[in-house]
């Protein structure tokens, strides 16, 4: 069974988002997705600056046998990176809550966290 | 590894087991009217042996021409081993073999190849190849967008003499994929990029800079200060090389402070024969930072589970068969029987026999031109420093010349008239190691000759 910690907003595209008291938000990969996608071999993050629209891809996650795109849940710019998964991929395996965030975005609108799906919602979609 | 077609009951079989009556119906689905019958305009089928003699008649149009044209292909010595172990039926393959357990003689040669081809670039890493060189260089420069994030532009600054022929082919595959490039001017008086030209660059945003080495001219352009001055503007380097050169001249990995980040080129100087184009193989190398943008797969070394030495096909997570429209590259095969030849054909030449070949031809060209300039009517137009080929300028027109002396069975260089206007009544050629002092003698002596059918413009 997946790991959903019921604080985070979720998309249906397995990423999560914790929203911090300063305007930004931290993005990764669901437990769920990173346990689907198998070890993790390389990590691309988004450049620091870069300004998203919410569904565009960030990210690219890359398996053995698959590389997988990140899409950003919400719209904002990248203030920062996890440089740390350059060296280690295996963090988003093992702590995606954690360790394993792929990225920081300060939001052009931090009331859009309030259409995401909860982690009720998420965990039923899962189920399906 | 054996390929054993169906035969009439496997396909019975397998039609059968899925229900269907023959392989026509699982074709159902096309319309009548689509669907072509017969050829208009194609010959009957002939027999093996009349093919054959046909085949044969056409080649001996051929003729045995003695060759001094070079202009990226190039009339090298080729062991007989080569294509004697080329083409044995264990590596007669142009594919990249995805079966490790069934294929790990070919997945070694790869091994070997990339290995050969990171150690002459002094790059980090050399994919298994591409089609040319030609579309190598376009590869490069889609390589290049998308591994400098920080540059928005997609522009790419060609130095001065490359390949014209890569440029177009570079423009026709990326052209349309946003890029754009830009051509950096030519000093006509020393055949090098016109560093003059770079100032208008200064401030701008440019993603590459793509810089041959030799030139097409054959002359040695300033690397170093080209490259520095790319990077120092956040533009990454493509460097255009010929693998033979690479035997004397400095590895694009160590050019100006920081080295080339991509280094493409023709491989078919390594054990290849001139055939009208093709197939020849494209050369790939990169930094290791740049591999995940590398078209292309790689193959490594490894242990199995006993600990045996095993070779393996890595890193093609980024091809079309898996990521599709974000591919990497939609070339997903590469010139394996090409690379096969290659390798073989570096094992028995070594380092040091691969210097002496490039050593030879710089000598034989220089013997040349000195020969031909001797000629009332003909001068060697640079004296800058330059490797295995020349430019000549005639008190005349040069197309005449060389269809006197194609008469004569001399292919006698390239016509530049067309792609360097700027240059005059100006040819290209090259003499390679194969070339004698009696064949350097009977190009001077038909030149001559034909020099007086043709009159001064």
């Amino acid at each position: 069974m997946s790991n959903v910690p019921g604080e985070l907003k979720y998309t249906k595209s397995h990423e999560w988002v914790r929203v911090e008291g300063d305007g930004t938000a931290v993005i990764g990969i669901t437990d769920h997705a990173q346990a689907a996608l198998g070890d993790l071999v390389f990590v691309e993050t988004p450049e620091v600056g870069a300004t998203l629209a919410a569904g565009d891809a960030c990210a690219v996650v890359e398996s053995v046998k698959a590389a997988s795109d990140v899409y950003s849940p919400l719209s904002g710019e990248v203030t920062e990176a996890n440089a740390g998964l350059a060296d280690a991929p295996e963090a988003v395996n093992q702590d995606p809550y954690g360790e394993g965030w792929i990225m920081r975005l300060k939001l052009d609108d931090p009331s859009a966290v309030d259409g995401m799906m909860s982690a009720a919602d998420y965990e039923s979609g899962l189920e399906d | 590894m054996p390929f054993i077609p169906h035969t009439e009951s496997d396909i019975r079989e397998m039609l059968d087991a899925i229900g269907a009556e023959s392989i026509g119906q699982l074709f159902d689905e096309i319309p009548e009217s689509l669907r072509l019958e017969d050829l208009d305009g194609v010959p009957e089928a002939v027999s093996e042996m009349e093919l054959q003699r046909i085949m044969r008649a056409r080649a001996g149009q051929d003729g045995a021409p003695l060759c001094f044209i070079g202009a990226g292909a190039y009339d090298h010595h080729i062991p007989a081993a080569v294509w004697e172990l080329t083409t044995r039926g264990e590596f007669y393959s142009a594919y990249t073999p995805y079966q490790a357990e069934a294929s790990q003689g070919t997945l070694q040669l790869i091994y070997e190849y990339q290995t050969m081809m990171t150690s002459l670039t002094g790059l980090d890493v050399s994919n298994a190849s591409l089609y040319d060189g030609a579309t190598s260089v376009a590869e490069s420069a889609l390589m290049a967008v998308r591994a400098n994030r920080r540059s928005k532009s997609a522009r790419i600054l060609v130095a001065g003499a490359v390949n014209p022929v890569y440029l177009r082919v570079a423009e026709a595959i990326a052209g349309n994929q946003g890029l754009n490039f830009e051509l950096l001017g030519l000093d006509a008086g020393t055949g090098l990029t016109d560093p003059s030209t770079l100032a208008r660059y200064e401030e701008e945003d440019i993603t590459a800079v793509v810089i041959q080495q030799p030139n097409f001219l054959g002359r040695l352009e300033d690397v170093d200060a080209l490259t520095d001055w790319a990077h120092a503007r956040g533009a990454l380097v493509i460097a255009v090389i010929n693998p033979v050169a690479l035997a004397l001249l400095k590895p694009p990995g160590e050019w100006g402070e920081s080295g080339a980040d991509i280094a493409c080129g023709e491989g078919q100087p390594l054990g290849v024969p001139l055939s009208s184009g093709g197939p020849y193989f494209g050369i790939l190398a990169c930094r290791k930072a740049h591999v995940r943008q590398m078209p292309g797969r790689i193959v490594g070394r490894t242990v199995d589970l006993e600990g045996r030495t095993g070779y393996t096909l890595t890193l093609q997570a980024r091809e079309q068969h898996i990521r599709r429209t974000k591919a990497t590259s939609n070339i997903c095969t590469n010139q394996g029987l090409m690379v096969t030849a290659a390798t073989i054909h570096m094992s028995l030449l070594g380092a040091e026999g691969l210097e002496r070949v490039a050593a030879a031809s710089v000598a034989n060209t220089r013997k040349l031109t000195e020969r031909l300039s001797a000629l009332e009517g003909v001068e060697c137009v640079y004296a800058t420093p330059g490797f295995h080929e020349a430019v000549l300028r005639f008190d005349r027109p040069v197309t005449p010349l060389l269809e006197a002396l194609a008469g004569r069975d001399i292919l006698g260089g390239y016509d530049l008239s067309e792609d360097f206007p700027e240059l005059g009544h100006a040819l290209l050629v090259c003499a390679t190691e194969t070339r004698t002092d009696e064949d350097i003698e009977a190009y001077a002596s038909a030149l001559a000759e034909v020099m007086l059918t043709v009159k001064v413009a």
